[in-house]
């Protein structure tokens, strides 16, 4: 399916979100992740399921003031 | 001692992280600083690059706390999403809380704040919002569940010190016992001595530390000035007057009468 990560669209295989992130190369990675504006868990990620058109951010630690 | 949600710290200098020339002058500030507190934030991660996880790493080593916040964030909504986020990647409660309601001066939003606010307290979150000397908006804000106050000296990133030294000290009195942190447009150590002779308990710099030409010697100075400031505050200011008073005794002075 084609969803948006990070603003970029992007073809997803996987509908789960936690094999989702996997396939987008996140793997281990500390993230943490929205889906439509909505905060998912990182123990919700495998029970969450992306569909078409679906806007997904992923963010990490970065620099801040 | 300085507390915040019943944390005790010995350093009223807190620092931001952004805007260092490098990774290691970043560390090297934070030690100079001897700050224990550091503001971190989230951003867009490329699964390729991963700047966020080195990043990360560098910031565990320094064994400092993290106040992560909500900058960017321009409604209640982005701002509440953001503090779960943080919640879960940074494993605190702290959140400094950001809604900026206009980009020249980038001033909070404080009617989108005070709700934000309001809705992460009753969520269990420790919010330090960034706000105005507003006092009725401090009201607001200690009535929503906050427990410090995050008072702006003057627009981020600025450097023009304390703009409005009448409105930061009528919410200094007004609000005795609430720790005040002056977060945003310090440029130069004496401002932050001026900020705790003033009697807030601590301030955050970023940018004047990280964009000085030497941020390390910068972060020690405004580490000296905050040292200064604070035991000038305990040791009691005289008050400033219009007219001179002879510091040396009149009694007995020769040559009149």
């Amino acid at each position: 399916m084609r969803i948006q990560v990070n603003g970029s669209w992007r073809e997803v295989p996987s509908a789960a979100l936690a094999a989702a992130l996997n396939d987008l190369g996140y793997g281990d990675a500390l993230v943490t992740t929205a889906l439509n504006g909505e905060f998912v868990a990182s123990e919700a990620r495998v029970r969450t399921l992306l569909a078409d058109g679906d806007r997904l951010e992923i963010l990490a630690p970065m620099q801040g003031g | 001692m300085l507390e915040l949600y019943d944390t005790a710290l010995s350093s009223r200098l807190l620092l931001g992280t952004a805007r260092y020339p490098s990774p290691a002058v970043l560390t090297a500030a934070v030690r100079a600083a001897r700050a224990q507190v550091v503001t971190v934030s989230l951003r867009r991660e490329s699964a390729g690059e991963r700047a966020g996880q080195g990043f990360w790493s560098l910031v565990r080593e320094l064994g400092v706390r993290v106040l992560p916040n909500t900058a960017g964030c321009h409604s209640v909504k982005e701002a509440v999403t953001t503090a779960h986020m943080a919640r879960e990647v940074f494993a605190t409660p702290w959140i400094k809380l950001e809604v900026i309601g206009e980009d020249d001066t980038l001033q909070p939003d404080v009617f989108g704040l005070t709700e934000a606010a309001g809705i992460l307290c009753a969520e269990g979150f420790q919010v330090f919002p960034y706000t105005t000397e507003d006092l009725v908006v401090a009201e607001r804000l200690l009535e929503a569940g906050c427990r410090v106050l995050m008072p702006w000296g003057a627009p981020i990133g600025s450097g023009r010190g304390l703009n409005n030294l009448y409105g930061l000290r009528a919410l200094r009195a007004h609000f005795p016992a609430v720790p005040l942190i002056i977060d945003a447009g310090l440029g130069v150590p004496s401002h932050a001595a001026q900020a705790l002779e003033l009697g807030f308990d601590a301030v955050l710099i970023n940018t004047a530390v990280a964009q000085a030409r030497d941020p390390v010697q910068m972060a020690a100075a405004f580490a000296q000035a905050v040292e200064a400031g604070a035991a000038a505050c305990a040791a009691g200011p005289i008050e400033a007057r219009d007219l001179a008073s002879p510091s040396t005794p009149v009694i007995g002075t020769a040559f009149r009468g």
